[in-house]
């Protein structure tokens, strides 16, 4: 790595008396499963480079309870919820922003009622406000006139209504997008929401990040671009499966954006 | 004689619009058997989901094909019913074609003549469902749960409807009186030739068989609704009224839980302490989750008297897609099942449910189906009245994991790591920050 990322804490900020612009959610995937730790890299570096005041909370986050609650278990769900609505609460946040749309979910359509009130955004969301407001410049480098097709995550579309952030960004690669068979709301599944990730899938004659990935291969991208760890796992061992890794790699928007830039 | 005729009308009329007022009671009744629910929020919001969904028919044309049909089909079955009216007031009366009494003949000709292009589109729209359910046997038309009754169900429903039709054109066609007023005969002109050569007396025979079938027709199938899919035409309207307002994601948090989960986690309060009377036993609910029909809330029993069984949802459920036995339209086809089983278990039993041994769960939906969902909400999505199959599916689930701990090992594995150390994985929560220097 070329330069250190700068990643302070909330601990770190209060310290100081100072409140970042905006919490960084990182996420159970985003913090420990390889792949996504790269997501989480290529953001971060985004948000250095735009100079945004922001914070993690490190050891102090935990899992949103998003699978337990999926899988039933509103008793887990609700105390990782209120302990780490604490948490936030304490450190007054306000802002949250995430690379995982599970985490966006839970946090902004479940924690409300539970006493945890914040402003809360996808990190594509996010990027494309810094692009907007001339914070972050996106330019296409080795992207341009590449062929994308962005995978909608159930949880960022269908669930809550975003579609156009995403897609905006890509464009901004100069790229050419290029939309699947089932795009937007009708977007398929990646075959890994509702606790399904953790467990091996019910029988059946397929599994369904296969027939998602054939859906994206048949329209002949060279990129699929992800905005949810979950999905980028299961498009990544899709396109493995259909051994067609040399052809067409799986990406988050964040890492397009900060590799296109060499950071 | 004409007053025989009248009596058996009204006869007739109170019997058909008796026995479909009862069933309705019936159904009302087995809604309100689920748990209570707050839905009396944002009520301009919901006129509006209301008048563009059902009324609007907005998600049902998102497929282009049965969208159309659809809508002229409902607009024919709307209009048409103005001639309903009609027949009513002559059944009753004794009158013939009351309404050029008080129309003129021109605006009458133009109503009926409307009602006459419209039963031929309805006619002609209806031949093609049943050629793609029969002919070209559309996949979500043959999926597992569709044999027998509701296979039946949708063909009947377009039969009847050709039959009305069909009777509605001969009646008027007959009409040697309407014919030669000639004005509104815009179809039945072409179809008065068939019957040239008859005598007039046998004209009127058949015109008045016809209005008779025409109206029994009617009646019967207003009581068929009860038992039938096309029950979507009246529960439309409620369904998209207190159909889902959040984000398709928000998934409800139980209040008993809540509840709960503040008394553990507040220091003031002392776990061991006896439990302040004050609390209220019901404010526990019997059990968490749902293993029954009574344990859903009522609109989600409403849910499952308007499934219309169209499938739509089970089309775009990636589960079902690929193979799994999970299908929403077959969850929402159970609930409403089991439901009338257990409506009809209380009508036995003196307005009281004596427990059959039997339970949504396992006898109707399987563990297998419920734990194949990946919550994605496409078959929410693809509701074109406003049916959340998804809601069904994790209150079971519910069920299976509070009350009977009996989740996949892998999800209770990923359950205990969340406990334990705050992650779906076993790595400890200290170590959620080491990427940063990796
Ligand atoms: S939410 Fe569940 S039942 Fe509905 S379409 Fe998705 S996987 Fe199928
Ligand atoms: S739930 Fe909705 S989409 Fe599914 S079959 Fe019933 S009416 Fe059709």
């Amino acid at each position: 790595m070329s330069e250190l990322l700068k990643v302070p804490t909330m601990a770190e900020f209060m310290a100081q008396g100072k409140q970042p612009e905006v919490l960084f959610w990182v996420g159970c995937a985003g913090s420990f499963d390889d792949r996504a730790k790269k997501i989480t890299k290529a953001f971060v570096k985004l948000l250095n480079k735009a100079n945004v005041e922001f914070a993690v909370l490190g050891t102090e986050e935990s899992c949103t309870g998003d699978p337990a609650k999926r899988a039933g278990n509103e008793f887990l769900f609700q105390m990782q919820a209120v302990t780490n609505i604490e948490v936030l609460n304490a450190y007054e946040v306000k802002k949250i922003v995430t690379a995982c749309p599970h985490c966006f979910n839970t946090i902004k359509n479940e924690y409300p009622e539970l006493g945890g009130k914040y402003e809360v955004m996808h990190h594509t969301q996010f990027l494309k406000t810094l692009l907007d407001e001339r914070r972050l410049a996106i330019e296409g480098g080795k992207f341009k006139g590449k062929r994308i097709t962005f995978h909608d995550p159930c949880y960022l579309g269908r669930a809550n209504n975003v579609y156009e952030a995403p897609r905006q960004l890509i464009q901004k690669l100069e790229a050419e997008l290029v939309e699947m068979k089932n795009c937007k709301r009708n977007g398929l599944c990646c075959g890994a929401g509702g606790a399904q990730m953790f467990k091996d899938a019910e029988k059946g004659d397929k599994e369904i990040n296969v027939e998602r990935t054939e859906q994206a291969l048949n329209i002949k991208p060279e990129i699929i671009a992800a905005g949810c760890p979950f999905c980028n796992t299961m498009m990544t061992d899709g396109v493995k499966a259909k051994e067609k890794e040399a052809d067409v790699e799986v990406m988050d928007i964040a890492e397009l954006i900060a590799n296109a830039q060499d950071l | 004689m004409e007053y025989i005729y009248k009596i058996l009308f009204a006869v007739i009329l109170i019997l058909g619009v008796g026995y479909f007022a009862k069933n309705v009671k019936k159904l009302v009744r087995n809604i309100k058997l689920g748990q209570d629910v707050d839905v009396s929020d944002n009520k301009s919001q919901r006129w509006k989901n209301m008048s563009m969904i059902a009324l609007g028919q907005s998600k049902i044309v998102r497929r282009p094909i049965s969208g159309v049909l659809h809508v002229i089909v409902y607009i024919g079955f709307i209009i048409i019913n103005i001639e309903v009216l009609e027949i009513i007031i002559d059944g009753l009366v004794g009158t013939h074609r009351v309404g050029l009494k008080f129309l003129p003949t021109s605006v009458y000709g133009f109503l009926i003549g409307t009602f006459e292009i419209l039963a031929c589109l309805v006619f002609v729209s209806v031949i093609i469902f049943w050629i793609r359910r029969n002919i070209i046997k559309l996949a979500r038309f043959w999926k597992s749960e569709m044999t027998s009754w509701p296979k039946n169900d949708g063909n009947f429903i377009l039969y009847f409807e050709m039959v009305l039709m069909t009777l509605f054109l001969v009646m008027n066609a007959t009409d040697v009186h309407f014919q030669t007023l000639n004005s509104g005969n815009i179809i039945s002109q072409f179809i008065s030739p068939w019957f040239s050569g008859l005598s007039e007396g046998t004209l009127h025979i058949i015109e008045r068989g016809a209005w008779w079938i025409h109206i029994v027709g009617i009646l019967t199938f207003l009581n068929y609704l009860y038992y039938s899919k096309h029950l979507h035409i009246l529960l439309a309207f409620p369904n998209t009224y207190y159909g889902k307002l959040e984000p398709k994601g928000q998934i409800n948090n139980l209040e008993a839980v809540t509840k709960e989960v503040q008394m553990m986690m507040d220091p003031n309060i002392d776990p061991f302490a006896a439990p302040a009377e004050e609390a209220g036993e019901e404010e526990i609910p019997a059990k968490f989750g749902a293993s029954d029909v009574q344990d859903l809330n009522w609109v989600q029993l409403l849910n499952a008297y308007t499934c219309t069984e169209c499938g739509r949802c089970t089309s775009e459920c990636p589960a079902n897609q690929t193979g799994k036995k999970l299908s929403p339209r077959k969850v929402m086809m159970d609930t409403r099942d089991r439901l009338e089983e257990v409506g009809k278990n209380i009508d036995a039993n003196n307005g009281e449910f004596k427990d059959d041994g039997k339970q949504l769960l396992d006898d109707y939906i399987t563990k297998e189906e419920l734990w194949a969902c990946t919550s994605c909400n496409a078959c929410v999505e693809a509701c074109p009245v406003s049916i959340d199959p998804l809601s069904i599916i994790l209150e079971m689930r519910r069920y299976l994991v509070m009350e009977q701990s009996a989740a996949p090992v892998e999800l209770n594995n990923m359950m205990t790591n969340i406990e334990n150390n705050g992650a779906p994985w076993p790595y400890n929560q200290m170590d959620r920050l080491n990427w940063k220097n990796e």
